[in-house]
């Protein structure tokens, strides 16, 4: 099977004077049917990435190099038209913060069939029955009663697998879950990273799952990709990762993760000397590419 | 049982209770005014309010050709609400569509759209209302039309304004990631979380709508002196105010009252409906 997802030296510069480089050269692969950790700290530039593939990067950012390949076709230069068809369809997308994603004012069922009625053509009756249907797969109670609901009457966990109802609906191939778990609370956030793995071990979706937390990906990830300043430091799969970390960005980003079996004081926090050497090398990087 | 919440509202109430008794004396007038607002009695001209004269009553007095005030007043509630309503319309419908176009896309469309705007909120509208009526000629259409042309800016702006905000919210960009494309992002998602604000603006609009048809009526560019118009009784009453002050405090207080009715009923509906808030 072909590479599903492939990214190749991709630039992306935000503005113009001065351009601000918010990705560095970065690459990454994701196969069929795999999950793929993107791990980095905040301003890493993880998000950016899944925007670029879904076409929502801020207006004046634009990809200045490389490519994103998606099932062999390249889609870095798609209009907005162009991409549409793909969207929902083909790649979904699982936001961040369920409390703001859904629409305030429509009831979730419309919400779930217009993602169905608009890439599978389904009637009216068809979608309301597959809605339903993807209601239990996200083991939500009382479907028909949610499906006539606002958002502010559901909880935020209730919200986010309403979203990942959504995301999986038309069975796309690639999943993008932008830190999913993070606006929950944590035993909410064990629940719905076993409802991803689940859906995804039923349905074979690849998942592109970003995200600041170790011990998800640790738990969720076959290969692993550590971002730092619009770079990718190091990729590897995740139990290779996880055994020998080679980058000392990744042994300092574990050392700096909080564990049971560890007491708190063996925290350290990422050395100031490695994020500036870190900088200095983006720096010469940004010099070599201008 | 929404409906009752929302009239729970005291702003709310007043403003519905003055919308209603502007309808049905719209609607009704022929029924519930005292007498024809036309109907000249010489004889008894400038009847203060309440005084009765025999068989004749005239709980508002009458005017210089003695015609009853109370029905006058009842009658002009026809032009004005009709003002109000047709021209808030058209005025929302045109301006909310380029709203959400310059607010949503962005870019150069905003930038025409909005510098529209700007040019045309700096001409004078008195006189724009003066050009319309000199080409279209005096009368109903024309204040419409007067009123359309100018007051559609207003909604523009601030559903330009709000379209902005809404597109950067979370759900406008979950709408993207599904596939949907600018128009059903604009007309089921967007413009659902704006008509809150558009029901407001559109009450606030036909405040003003009156007020600017009394204005017209005074100056004589509404309809016909034939048909009786809160501005045009105002405009009869001033050569009398010394002797008659009621022929032009009746009238104000109309259009006072209505404005004010529509005002309330506008940030009532706003404070009520707002799902944020209700909560």
């Amino acid at each position: 099977m072909s590479t599903l997802l492939a990214i190749r030296d991709l630039d992306l510069t935000l503005g113009s004077k001065p351009p601000v480089r918010l990705l560095r050269r970065v690459s990454l692969q994701v196969e069929p049917g795999q999950i793929v950790g993107l791990v980095g700290e905040s301003g890493a530039g993880k998000t950016m990435v899944s925007r670029v593939v879904l076409g929502i990067a801020p207006a004046n950012a634009r990809v200045t190099h490389g490519s994103v390949a998606f099932a062999a076709r390249d889609i870095t230069h798609l209009s907005e038209a162009q991409r549409r068809p793909l969207l929902g369809r083909e790649i979904a997308f699982i936001p961040q913060n369920p409390m703001t994603a859904l629409n305030p004012v429509e009831r979730i069922g419309p919400q779930i069939t217009d993602v169905l009625r608009m890439h599978l053509d389904l009637g009216r009756t068809d979608a309301q029955d597959r809605a339903l249907a993807l209601l239990r797969e996200v083991h939500l109670r009382e479907p028909q009663r949610i499906l006539r609901q606002h958002p502010h009457e559901l909880s935020g966990g209730m919200r986010q697998r309403v979203l990942i109802a959504i995301a999986f609906a038309c069975k796309p191939k690639l999943v993008i879950a932008d830190e999913p778990t993070t606006a929950l609370d944590v035993t909410v956030q064990k629940q719905i990273l076993q409802l991803i793995r689940e859906l995804q071990r039923n349905s074979g979706t690849a998942i592109l799952f970003i995200t600041h937390d170790l011990g998800v990906v640790a738990k969720l990830c076959d290969h692993v990709v550590v971002m730092h300043g619009g770079r990718v430091l190091e990729s590897a799969a995740a139990a290779r990762l996880f055994e020998n970390p080679t980058h000392a960005y990744t042994r300092a980003l574990f050392a700096a993760t909080p564990r049971f079996d560890r007491p708190a004081d063996e925290l350290k926090p990422i050395p100031a000397a490695l994020t500036q050497q870190l900088n200095e090398e983006a720096r010469v990087l940004d010099a070599r590419d201008a | 049982m929404k409906v009752i919440a929302v009239l729970r509202n005291p702003r709310v109430a007043f403003g519905v209770l003055v919308l209603v008794v502007l309808i049905v004396a719209a609607a009704g007038a022929t029924r519930l005014s005292p007498h024809d607002p036309l109907e000249q009695d010489l004889l008894n001209s400038f009847q203060h309010p309440g005084a009765s004269d025999g068989d004749q009553s005239h709980p508002l007095g009458t005017d210089s050709l003695g015609r009853d005030i109370l029905s006058r007043l009842i009658f002009g509630a026809r032009p004005a609400l009709i003002v109000a309503f047709v021209a808030a319309l058209f005025a929302g419908l045109i301006g909310t569509a380029l709203g959400l176009a310059a607010g949503y896309f962005g870019g150069r469309l905003d930038a025409a759209i909005s510098r529209l705007v700007d040019i045309w909120m700096s001409f004078p509208s008195v006189l724009l209302c003066i050009v319309l009526a000199a080409v279209l000629g005096a009368g109903l259409h024309t204040v419409i039309i007067a009123i359309v042309v100018i007051d559609w800016t207003r909604f523009c702006r601030v559903v330009r304004a709000e379209t902005m905000l809404q597109k950067s919210l979370d759900y406008v960009a979950s709408a993207v990631t599904i596939g949907l494309g600018p128009g059903r992002i604009l007309a089921s998602e967007i413009l659902p979380n704006v008509a809150p604000l558009l029901l407001t603006l559109f009450t606030l609009e036909m405040g003003i709508a009156i007020v600017v048809e009394a204005i017209l009526s005074f100056v004589g560019l509404s309809v016909s002196s034939g048909v009786p118009t809160w501005g045009g009784i105002i405009q009869e009453g001033r050569l009398y105010v010394n002797q008659a002050w009621w022929l032009m405090a009746a009238p104000m207080a109309c259009i006072i009252v209505a404005v004010l009715g529509l005002n309330a009923l506008g940030d009532g509906l706003r404070e009520a409906i707002d799902p944020v808030k209700a909560r």
